[in-house]
């Protein structure tokens, strides 16, 4: 593929009996962040030490810019690794950490000089350059680990869990920085994380990964709104559901009758995937599409259900709603904490859950 | 990523820094009393007879002077410290080449089996160090295993003349003193995060630079601490020269143990050992200076 930065084809990494990488087969774009999410023994940090070189294959290829890295020892390909743990070397400075890659392809003095200051002015670390990794704070530490890498200019920069060691507000600035960095760059970055919304805000695409297969790969929107199976429904992000089965069907449509429910009519959901009539299907829905309301009658394509408010937590910014369907169905919902002319619902209470049809999404139970 | 440790009082309380305090000063009593009677004491006499004149049929008289030191200047004893330093230094390097392959394996190993390759480099202080090297003499004799084995290989045509020979000796101090070196070396390298070496490795640094430029200086303690542990005792050596080397494989201890023992110049003798201690003060010197300066940069988790 003309533009395509890394390439693997069927990647397979055993360990013992079990393949900790299943046929992974991944297009990465020049230019792209693409993050492999994906539970904790998903296979994702294996796929990156795959491409970093410290671990080979068993079966499959890996092409970055277009070049077979059989066979290639990591110190030979173009790719630079930030660690989880950042892995900085604590007897040498800020400066000579980022140094390290350019001093050892021997670049002459003054040239390595002047990137390392570019890199550190790029990270805003200008002031550290004289300090020890010990002698930083944990977000410090990061921008170093990430301006060694980036200093050498590599093809990709691989990232394993960059964000995992900061505290929250801290990640979700550095969400923003690394994403900023990236597109100043340019750099194709590869992204290894089992934090979802740190992939959605990141990622130019991202591929959900589970028991070292590759489930889906899509858009963050597209993995969020329209996942391909339960799993990556329940992975990413809360979900709603509703088993039944599929009762009508029509133009990209169709109709489920919930088991033990009662709706006045079957529940409307987009078919995004090939069901057949008479299929058992789950209808998937995210809590903040759910609106609630007295009324019960629908309004054009709309979908209603009746449920009674078993909790109402109020935090801040948004009201969460544990909602009673049936005995066996327990649905959430989050409400902006906006408009004052919401009604606010109280335990107890009965409301009605509407939802617009193409809000849904009904997946093979 | 830190998780959160549920704080146990227990291990809380024993923490470095918090327990210093709160242990009372007599527990140092017993181990105090014991090392000033037993070691400190019988030192000062030591030092002091350095000072003194052997007696006629030996024994000690007491006067104060300096002759005992003056006569060490004697190349005799020159050449032997010398060769004493030479032999120690050349077994030291020799337990470094051997010894930290040996523990960068070892501390790489999954934790179980680090405990059983420990043991079977312990396993050898288990026997008597005398039949330990009685054994080398039965394996490097004209008639001995290694003779015959060179033999049958067909290296050589006649035994050759390994036992009592300057080789014979460093070997013996190798194979007693190899496990000192591993052990601390296994120690720091068992506490460098093999992140490190992947992060320099994936710097485009080739196996060699990896080596140089993060192991080394990240084992240095262990390497220092190594060293000493066996350029100490290789020093002072005297059952191994004895056994192993030829009429002129003297090291300093057999030196002293031959004035103590055999011409009963208790005099020359302390002062041949406080010689030996000045130079041993001078390696821990050195090595608390490299050990500080480690520690300013940091270096130490």
């Amino acid at each position: 593929m003309a533009d395509c930065s890394v390439e693997t084809r069927d990647l397979v990494k055993r360990h013992g009996s079990t393949a900790a990488v299943d046929h992974v087969s991944l297009q990465i774009k020049r230019g792209e962040f693409f993050s492999i999410l994906g539970p904790s023994g998903a296979g994702k940090t294996s796929v990156l030490r795959l491409l970093a070189g410290f671990e080979r294959p068993d079966e499959g290829e890996i092409l970055i810019e277009d070049r077979p890295m059989t066979g290639v020892p990591p110190n030979r390909r173009p790719v630079n690794l930030v660690f989880q743990s950042y892995a900085l070397f604590p007897h040498l400075t800020v400066f000579q950490n980022i140094a390290f890659g350019l001093e050892m392809r021997r670049l002459p003095r003054e040239e390595i000089e002047s990137r390392v200051q570019a890199a550190l002015e790029m990270v805003r670390l200008g002031k550290q350059r004289a300090r020890y990794p010990s002698q930083l704070s944990g977000g410090e530490q990061q921008r170093v680990a990430l301006a060694r890498a980036l200093v050498n200019r590599p093809a990709v920069v691989l990232l394993d869990e960059p964000l995992a060691a900061l505290d929250q507000q801290l990640r979700q600035e550095m969400q923003v920085e690394l994403k900023a960095i990236q597109e100043q760059v340019g750099v194709t970055m590869v992204c290894v994380t089992h934090h979802q919304e740190e992939a959605l805000t990141m990622s130019d695409r991202v591929a959900v990964m589970d028991r070292g297969r590759v489930l889906q790969v899509g858009r963050p929107h597209e993995i969020y709104d329209a996942p391909v199976s339960l799993f990556v429904a329940r992975f990413i992000g809360l979900s709603n559901e509703l088993t039944g089965s599929v009762v009508t069907l029509e133009n990209g449509m169709c109709g489920v009758d919930p088991s033990g429910l009662h709706p006045s009519r079957p529940i409307r959901v987009r078919c995004l995937y090939n069901v057949a009539l008479g299929d058992r299907v789950t209808v998937v829905l995210r809590p903040e599409r759910v609106r609630l309301s007295t009324e019960t009658r629908p309004s054009g394509d709309e979908n209603v259900l009746e449920a009674r408010v078993e909790k109402a937590i109020y935090s801040g910014h948004e009201l969460h709603y544990l909602l009673r369907l049936s005995d066996h169905v327990l649905w959430k919902a989050r409400v902006a904490n906006g408009a004052g002319d919401r009604k606010r619902f109280a335990a107890g209470e009965r409301v009605f859950i509407r939802w617009s049809a193409d809000e849904g999404v009904v997946l093979r139970a | 990523m830190n998780a959160p440790v549920p704080s146990d009082p227990i291990t809380t309380s024993v923490e470095p820094g918090e327990g210093v305090a709160r242990y009372p000063g007599w527990l140092l009593a017993p181990g105090l009393c014991w090392a000033v009677l037993f070691f400190f004491v019988p030192l000062l006499i030591v030092f002091a007879v350095s000072f003194a004149a052997r007696g006629t049929y030996g024994g000690v008289v007491w006067t104060f002077r300096l002759a005992n030191y003056a006569d060490l200047l004697h190349p005799l004893y020159f050449r032997i410290f010398a060769q004493s330093i030479l032999f120690a230094a050349v077994t030291t390097a020799l337990c470094l080449l051997l010894g930290f392959p040996l523990a960068y394996y070892i501390a790489r190993l999954p934790r179980r089996r680090q405990g059983i390759w420990l043991m079977l480099v312990m396993i050898p202080f288990w026997t008597n160090f005398l039949v330990r090297t009685y054994a080398w003499m039965f394996i490097l004799r004209t008639e001995g295993v290694m003779n015959r084995l060179l033999i049958g290989a067909g290296l050589i045509d006649a035994p050759i003349e390994l036992l009592y020979s300057d080789g014979a000796v460093v070997l013996g101090l190798v194979y007693g003193y190899l496990p000192f070196m591993v052990l601390p070396l296994y120690a720091a390298v068992e506490r460098l995060d093999p992140a490190l070496v992947e992060a320099a490795w994936d710097l485009y640094a080739s196996r060699w630079s990896v080596f140089r430029r993060v192991v080394l200086p990240l084992t240095k303690p262990g390497v220092i601490a190594g060293c000493l542990l066996v350029f100490i005792p290789s020093l002072g050596a005297f059952i191994t020269p004895d056994l192993l080397g030829g009429a002129r494989s003297m090291m300093v201890g057999n030196l002293i143990q031959h004035e103590y023992l055999v011409v009963r110049d208790w005099p020359l003798g302390s002062a041949l050992s406080f010689v030996l201690m000045g130079f041993l003060i001078v390696a821990m010197a050195v090595y608390y200076r490299v050990d500080a300066g480690m520690d300013r940069q940091g270096s130490q988790p």
